[in-house]
């Protein structure tokens, strides 16, 4: 019987050890020059989780970001707030094109420097144009704005009600919101950019190497789904700072607007801001007859 | 037993082989090496070793995944003929057809995978284990016909090749429906990754209800391309005896598939060139060139000519029996569809992109050696089956032969 027992147990520590050796050196591949841990790897849709994995995996989180970057690391998971829906308003007849939004966005949300990504694009018009995307310029180059004859048009996630990018994604890592904002589970992304062929906006941006955001600069107060640093091979996009407008703040690109062209409000709240500019003044939404019913208004 | 004798024999005889042979391999073997090393540096990197951007996000890797799609399709399509006309070496037709569409279906995934950001990641596509975004995602649906569509062609092609070799009647009544099953099938996995493109209301160059009747009607040419060839080489050097009206008969069913395709073709050009809205753009790109850039001018205009060049010769009797034109049909046909859905579909699609801005895409160095390593890993499994499949089909490989031996 004993030697039974023993010769059980050796086999099941044999396939113990093979499984974990298969375990590991799966993951050690998957990590191949980056810093997943074989719990991350493993770690499930985040979406899907209870409050108790979630917090573990915050947790974990919180410690890989502050040994990296040196610096006290917050993510935050928190949910939406009841009875709120965030709507944006952008006022074309007052964006200059200083582009002051779209390095302040990338500085909050740890966008990375090199290769360089920008969740928002600003596009100069010409005003004989009108509101022409294929005429517009995307990589303008000015000493000083506005240029003559010109206007700016700056584009970003337009936080569609009915989004073309979370219904293509193959294993649901992005999906919209209660309060609206579309949003990505960075560890679910497996990259396969099928969410940035579906966006007519060009909102959705890739990872195409290892991202760099140099330490000093990190900001280290992130939500999961928002700003926290991100890794190679995964799409990320605009999230309306969630990590900041969950918490009654404005997006920082609100706050950094010199001229003020920048709105930002909750759609359910009769007396907010944005529905005051819904009320009265001329509103249009970019792609209109897409049926993407973009939450992002352009106004004048 | 018997099947441990005859996977050890199959692996034999892919170790066997006369001097081309050998030379056909290891060049193979050379070029997955080389390959391999590109692919690596992009695991190390990133995909920032492509020249794909954020503009243009999708590129060479995809258009070749979806034009092995339609050769896999189409090799089976080839069935379909086959039954009607009671072209008589039937079982061998279909089984030279299964063994084109499972190397082609691995090259296609093979596609896929160099082109995800996380391939690590891919087992959160495997439904249960991971979570797979049925029936939302068309590209749920289609992992999981391509899956099924390999699955049923390995398991038909590798039975029938075993029951030969053990000297067994097959199953009739079971495995000609499983075969029958394959063709819509076929049908299947091509529609659906034409929907995949299809379905996309930010891309009107795709946004097209014509493209997958298009995909399958091209992909019925270039199928049976690559068979055409094959049919003929096995017959002159093996017992393979396909009649020449059976091969002359595929000729002319590509003629007319290659008509559909120049028809349908015809009709989108006619209704973007017509309306004349801001979607032609895209046409414009591709055929005459957009702010100065005429990348794929050239492309897109010898992939049409040679279409019509090829459904011409397909198309006149004369030119169709007589084995130089013939092949130079088949060759140039293959040429045509490769450059329609290889590099015609997909870059013009993100040319202009979404916010109108204008980028110029080659495909980098370490995506074309990735591809060599896809495209020779592809060939070399479809040399090793189709040498198996011969050897066992026509060189009378049993399961008798071997005890003597040993």
């Amino acid at each position: 019987m004993e030697g039974k027992k023993t010769i059980e147990k050796k086999e099941s520590r044999r396939t113990f050890l093979k499984k974990s050796a298969l375990a590991s050196t799966f993951a050690t591949l998957a990590a191949c020059g980056s810093d997943t841990s074989w719990e991350e790897f493993f770690q499930k849709n985040f979406r899907t989780l209870d409050d108790d994995d979630k917090k573990k995996i915050i947790e974990r989180l919180e410690n890989k970001y502050t040994e990296k970057y040196g610096k006290k690391f917050s993510v935050s998971s928190k949910d939406p707030i009841d009875e709120t829906l965030f709507g944006y308003g952008l006022d074309i007849s007052r964006c200059i094109g200083c582009r002051k939004c779209v390095y302040a966005c990338a500085e909050e949300n740890n966008q990375s420097r090199d290769p360089q990504i920008h969740w928002i694009t600003v596009l100069e018009m010409a005003k004989d144009k009108g509101v022409d995307l294929f005429h517009s310029h995307a990589d303008y180059d000015r000493e000083l704005v506005p240029e003559d004859d010109h206007f700016y048009f700056p584009v970003a996630c337009q936080q569609c009600e009915n989004p073309p990018c979370t219904k293509v994604c193959p294993v649901g890592a992005t999906w919209k919101e209660k309060d609206g904002i579309v949003v990505v589970d960075y560890n679910w992304c497996i990259g396969c950019r099928f969410c940035m062929a579906a966006c007519p906006y060009g909102a959705r941006h890739f990872n195409w190497a290892e991202p760099d955001v140099p330490k000093d600069e990190i900001n280290p107060v992130t939500h999961y789904y928002g700003n926290r640093p991100r890794m190679k091979g995964v799409v990320e996009k605009c999230t309306f700072c969630i990590q900041r407008v969950r918490e009654g703040l404005y997006p920082s690109c609100v706050e950094i607007c010199p001229v003020g062209a920048r709105k930002f409000g909750n759609l359910l709240d009769p007396d907010s801001e944005i529905r005051y500019i819904l009320k009265h003044k001329r509103v249009l939404v970019l792609k209109e007859e897409l049926n993407t019913q973009p939450k992002f208004y352009y106004f004048y | 037993m018997k099947f441990i004798n005859f996977i050890k024999e199959s692996f034999k005889v892919i170790m066997k082989g006369n001097k081309y042979y050998y030379v056909w391999i290891s060049s193979l073997l050379l070029l997955i090496i080389w390959g391999g090393l590109g692919y690596f540096e992009q695991l190390k990197n990133g995909l920032a070793v492509t020249n794909m951007n954020d503009s243009i996000s999708w590129g060479f890797y995809i258009g070749n995944f979806t034009f092995l799609v339609g050769v896999a399709a189409a090799a089976i399509l080839l069935v379909i003929p086959a039954y009607i006309y009671h072209w008589k070496p039937i079982k061998e037709i279909t089984i030279f057809g299964e063994l084109l569409a499972v190397s082609a279906v691995i090259m296609a995934l093979g596609f896929v995978i160099v082109d995800m950001g996380g391939p690590f990641r891919l087992w959160h596509m495997i439904p249960f284990v991971g979570l797979l975004n049925f029936p939302d995602s068309l590209l749920a649906w289609d992992s999981i016909v391509l899956s099924l569509y390999f699955i049923l062609n390995l398991v038909i092609v590798t039975y029938l090749l075993y029951m030969h070799f053990a000297k067994k009647e097959y199953n009739k009544k079971i495995f000609n429906k499983l075969i029958l099953l394959s063709i819509p099938m076929a049908i299947s996995i091509h529609t659906v990754t034409a929907f995949l493109f299809n379905g996309l209301a930010a891309r009107p160059y795709w946004n097209s209800a014509l493209l997958a009747p298009k995909f399958i009607a091209s992909a019925f040419c270039s199928g049976p391309a690559v068979l055409l060839i094959l049919f003929q080489i096995l017959k002159k050097t093996t017992k393979f005896d396909i009649k020449q009206e059976a091969i002359e008969k595929i000729a002319e069913l590509m003629a007319y598939s290659m008509f559909l395709y120049l028809f349908l073709f015809f009709s989108e050009i006619f209704k973007e060139v017509y309306s004349n809205t801001h979607h032609v753009v895209h046409l414009k790109y591709l055929f005459l060139g957009v702010k100065g850039h005429n990348d794929l001018v050239l492309y897109a205009w010898m992939s049409i000519i040679f279409s019509i060049i090829a459904f011409l010769l397909f198309l006149i009797p004369k030119t169709r029996k007589n084995i130089i034109t013939l092949n130079l049909g088949a060759v140039l046909i293959y040429i045509g569809v490769y450059i329609e859905k290889g590099i015609a579909l997909i870059t013009p699609g993100y040319s202009p992109d979404t916010l109108g801005q204008l980028y110029i895409y080659r495909p980098s160095m370490i995506e074309i050696r990735t591809a060599a390593m896809i495209f020779s890993l592809g060939f070399l499994l479809f040399t090793f089956m189709s040498k198996i499949a011969v050897e066992i089909i026509f060189k009378d490989l049993n399961i008798n032969k071997i005890p003597k031996q040993s």
